[in-house]
């Protein structure tokens, strides 16, 4: 695959730019309230129901200045502070650490916004626990608790994903959980359940959300020439998705 | 009057006295006498067994003009305020009475506005004029429509063909006038014909040179149309020479003024003013008086609204493409905050909007919720959650109007704020902008037609167009542009005037009012992003045989409009502040303030259709954003970053309103209910803060509209905002239905 960033890059100190895919003003599902979402390139997974495909590499053109991205978000600022936030997505917002975590302490320290990660966490040992401290809050997306399945899913195994959820409770961190429930892979009440017995002792976790998968992001796959696996998947039916609910909400969890 | 009769006083029972009770002074009562109501919606009843029977009853008949596309017609009389006797609809159901004719959903014919329009109508729905009216109107006198057609230029002519100016209303009554239907009610028909006479005897001393005497001629017709109220209303059995004793009366005077009106005039716009806080008080007394009962409010409150949900004008079928089925805009304004800082709002703002749950959704009337920040939280949390279910509100910017119009001002058709019997305007329609940067490319010859609509101009011959040369041009064209079109507003209005005049309405204004000129611009988006292109990238015209720009290439990018960046941004704003200078630099009839509006209502498609390629990447023939929208798909950071650059047009530039529609599915504004309403409101205080003026918000699925294409009989309410005003969707045409559904839904992926 195409990688401009390696990996390496994320070692790269005190950068002041970064790859940006693009942004959404008044998002409302990804945090509280509405929500600027910067979107930056590059994942180190390659999950197989990925919706923004597109955001896997990074190209030349959507290298990006800190300061360009603060400058834009300071038009919404007085708009943010009432309604939401600021959340930083991607792509693997880790995959850009430096860049990222620059955002984040500048957009607290002048305005202090509302913060939040969407992130899936496998790249977070790379950080120190400091680097948390400007974000409000981590939507960690969990893919699978079964590590030999989420290496199916993704590439590769959970455990980095699920050690950046206890260390993010650990400090204190609030977070939603996401769940992508996707017919033929993530749709078992049992591989549910046992998530759930993961994320019950978390008690940072204000909420799990599990999100139905769907085909919107399909033509991305197909635009960029990539092979999509999901094809032919359709989008769960309501009840089976509220059934998967039901495994988290046995377990006292807040879910959505 | 110096002496309260004793009608008066007992109509009067209760309400504080002030300067209304010596002058004719609407706004003073409300500000002495209503109850600002700061709780939420738990209050609310739900429609009477007796409403629901008789809206059960219309439903049967709707269902045959949705059929028929004109269920009847009166064919047989010029319609007035006394030429029908009393219709029903169940006069055993009905609580709020009085139809348009004798029977509901028959429509009237309006010569005195164009007999051409009539006969083309007629004849379009297989219906034929009485000879008794057309010899009326051929051999005794003349219409608006002749009026105006005498006195046109070639010139307006030509722009009106190539569509360059259009939608003029010169063939039937020009609309967008609000009568203070209030006044009726709280004074009674004898206590305003009284004043009238007192406005006319004060021109006794004038000099009886041409506006003396325009207006002598005028109050008299005035005074005619208050007695003939007076009559229409005896005709069902109320006497309205006096003030309205109680609710029922309240709300049934208003409803027979407003009658009166849309009896006398089929203007494309008939609004009903700001009347539910006026009402209000009316309730409120009932209710304290252990008269009135919460249901029996909102029983008024329903009947009326069904009423208004029928009021019908015969229209032909090109009128009804153009604007997307059987708009009438009977427009209520709802809320606000008054000039002392209480709000406006009162238990009846809720019990209107509340009519969309009772009688469920539907484009009319058209409710218009006049936003503050300030507003109740209940209050904004009840219109958030009515758009997410009905998606048949809209939203304008009180903060923004308030401090031009006051605290006592209403909605004309979709955005046209003016002061409730203080202020009119002169409708004026709208020029097509992005054809206006075709001519100066082209020198004035119109790209589809080839026909050369402006004289003097020489086209661009150079391969690539410069920026500097396109837009000195551009402001030539648009000098010729407003030159034309003002002369086309100034025919129009003096003939109207002259042929069709508005008595009952301008009897419930003052008599020295604030007239406005209203014109109007389409296709913003495009002719600014024409700009920015031909600023920002390279674009080359391809020319065809006879020299005429009819495509163009573009290469690079450019900033489109709609993703608030500036370079964009101050193209399209101004855009509109030179074409506002320019209109202002001409000389208007009855000296009316020129002012501009950002609308095009759905007739951005019809616009885009007779409209070439253009410099922006737009292919011929593909419809306009509608209203002040960016184009179609070019917003590519989210709606936020669109609602901020469409508040960037200067409110002072475009008086008239600026329209911005936005729909987003339920999930695009969160996960549950509760987020939904939260983030709806938010977005909404969001956008005046900035400056917004005027905001559709559609809450839909796009699943659910390609349904309803495929199966309309299922969705006979399904109804959706479209820059101003609301239409049922299964009316509009195929192409508006795509329209719709291609527009910008904002759904995050």
């Amino acid at each position: 695959m195409i990688m401009e960033t390696s990996h390496s890059s994320i070692l790269e100190k005190s950068r002041r730019w970064g790859y940006v895919h693009s942004v959404e003003t008044g998002a409302a599902v990804d945090g509280p309230g509405l929500r600027y979402m910067l979107f930056v390139s590059g994942c180190n997974f390659q999950c197989l129901y990925c919706h923004n495909c597109d955001t896997w590499t990074s190209r030349p053109e959507q290298k990006k200045d800190v300061g360009s991205v603060l400058e834009d978000i300071a038009k919404y600022v007085p708009f943010l502070r009432k309604a939401g936030g600021l959340t930083i997505s991607g792509g693997e917002p880790l995959t850009q650490p430096d860049f990222v975590g620059e955002i984040f302490r500048q957009v607290k320290r002048r305005w202090n916004l509302h913060t939040a990660l969407d992130t899936q966490g496998s790249l977070a040992s790379q950080v120190p626990d400091e680097w948390f401290n400007p974000v409000d809050l981590v939507l960690l997306d969990i893919k699978h608790i079964d590590s030999a399945r989420h290496r199916e899913l993704t590439g590769q195994g959970n455990e980095a994903t699920l050690e950046t959820a206890q260390r993010l409770n650990r400090l204190g961190k609030a977070l939603w959980i996401r769940y992508v429930m996707v017919p033929g892979w993530t749709d078992a009440a049992a591989d549910a359940e046992r998530l759930a017995d993961f994320i019950k002792p978390l008690t940072m976790v204000q909420r799990v959300e599990v999100l139905p998968f769907h085909q919107l992001g399909a033509h991305k796959w197909h635009d960029l020439g990539r092979p999509y696996a999901l094809e032919t998947t359709k989008p769960p039916e309501p009840a089976a998705v509220e059934l998967i609910r039901d495994a988290f909400r046995s377990r006292g969890l807040t879910v959505y | 009057m110096n002496a309260l009769n004793d009608k008066s006083r007992s109509s009067w029972r209760g309400f504080h006295e002030g300067k209304w009770t010596q002058t004719i002074d609407v706004r003073d009562f409300i500000q002495k006498n209503y109850t600002p109501y700061e709780g939420d919606s738990a209050f609310l009843k739900g429609a009477t067994v007796q409403t629901l029977a008789l809206w059960e009853k219309l439903g049967e008949l709707l269902k045959k003009e949705r059929a028929k596309g004109v269920l009847d017609v009166s064919a047989d009389v010029g319609s007035s305020i006394t030429a029908h006797d009393p219709g029903y609809i169940d006069r055993g159901l009905e609580i709020v009475v009085g139809l348009q004719t004798d029977a509901p959903l028959k429509r009237a014919i309006f010569p005195n506005g164009g007999l051409r329009l009539v006969k083309n109508s007629l004849s379009a729905y297989g219906f034929t004029l009485a000879p008794a009216v057309e010899e009326a109107y051929t051999r005794y006198r003349k219409d608006h429509n002749q009026g105006v057609f005498d006195v046109y230029s070639a010139e307006i002519l030509a722009c009106r063909k190539a569509g360059i100016i259009t939608g003029l209303p010169d063939a039937y009554g020009r609309g967008r006038i609000i009568g203070d239907y209030r006044r009726v009610a709280l004074y009674g028909a004898d206590r305003l014909i009284e004043d009238k006479q007192r406005e006319k005897t004060e021109l006794d001393s004038s000099d009886f040179v041409e506006n003396d005497l325009r207006s002598r001629e005028e109050l008299s017709e005035q005074i005619r149309a208050l007695g003939e109220l007076k009559t229409m209303a005896s005709s069902y059995g109320f006497d309205v020479s006096k003030p309205a004793a109680n609710a029922h009366e309240a709300v049934q005077w208003v409803y027979f003024a407003y009658l009166a009106a849309i009896k006398e005039q089929n203007g494309a716009a008939m609004s009903l003013g700001r009347v539910s806080t006026f009402l209000d008080i009316y309730f409120q007394r009932d209710l304290d008086e252990g008269t009135l009962t919460e249901e029996e409010a909102q029983e008024l409150v329903d009947q009326l609204v069904i009423k208004l949900r029928i009021v019908r004008f015969l229209r032909t079928p090109e009128y009804d493409q153009l604007f997307s089925g059987d708009p009438t805009w009977v427009t209520e304004a709802i809320g606000g905050m008054g000039e002392d800082g209480r709000t406006l709002v009162t238990l009846s703002s809720f019990r209107f909007l509340h009519t969309l749950k009772t009688l469920g959704p539907a484009p009319e009337p058209n409710l218009t919720v006049l936003w503050s920040q300030t507003l109740p939280p209940g209050f904004k949390a009840f219109c958030a959650l009515t758009s997410i279910e009905t998606s048949s509100i809209q939203y304008e910017n009180d903060d923004l109007m308030r401090p031009q119009w006051g605290d006592d001002y209403a909605i004309a058709c979709c955005v046209s704020a003016m002061r409730v019997g203080k202020q009119m305007q002169f409708f004026g329609a709208r020029v097509n902008l992005a054809k206006a940067v075709l001519y100066a490319v082209n020198g004035g010859v119109d790209e589809v037609s080839g026909a050369k609509v402006a004289q003097g101009f020489e086209p661009i011959t150079s391969d690539t167009l410069d920026y500097t040369t396109v837009t000195q041009r551009l402001d030539k064209v648009l000098d010729w542009l407003a030159g034309t079109y003002i002369k086309a507003l100034n025919s129009i209005h003096y003939m109207h005037d002259k042929y069709h005049y508005e008595r009952l309405e301008m009897a419930l204004h003052d008599r020295d009012i604030l007239r406005t000129m209203a014109c109007g611009i389409a296709g913003l988006s495009v002719a600014s992003d024409s700009l920015s292109a031909i600023r920002y990238a390279r674009v080359k015209p391809l020319r065809n045989e006879k020299g005429i720009a009819v495509d163009f290439t573009i290469e690079g990018t450019y900033p489109a409009f709609g993703n608030n960046d500036d370079k964009a941004d101050e193209l399209a704003s101004g855009l509109v502040t030179t074409f506002m200078e320019k209109l202002r630099a001409h000389k208007t009839y009855r000296e009316s303030v020129v002012t501009q509006s950002v609308l095009t209502i759905t007739s951005n498609v019809v616009y885009g259709k007779k409209t070439g390629n253009t410099p922006d990447g737009r292919r011929a023939g593909e419809p306009f954003a509608p209203g002040a929208n960016p184009m179609n798909g070019r917003d590519e950071k989210g709606f936020i970053a669109a609602g901020a650059s469409v508040a960037k047009i200067p409110y002072a530039s475009a008086l008239d309103g600026i329209s911005w529609t936005a729909s987003a599915t339920p999930g695009a504004l969160g996960r549950v209910r509760e987020d939904r309403t939260k983030n709806l409101a938010s977005c909404l205080d969001g956008y005046c803060e900035a400056g917004g003026f005027h905001l559709n918000a559609n809450v839909l699925n796009r699943e659910t509209l390609l349904d309803a294409m495929k199966h309309p009989e299922l969705y006979p309410q399904l109804t959706i905002r479209v820059s101003g005003y609301a239409v049922n969707f299964i009316k509009l045409t195929r192409e508006q239905q795509l329209d719709v559904i291609s527009r910008t839904f904002h759904t995050k992926v």
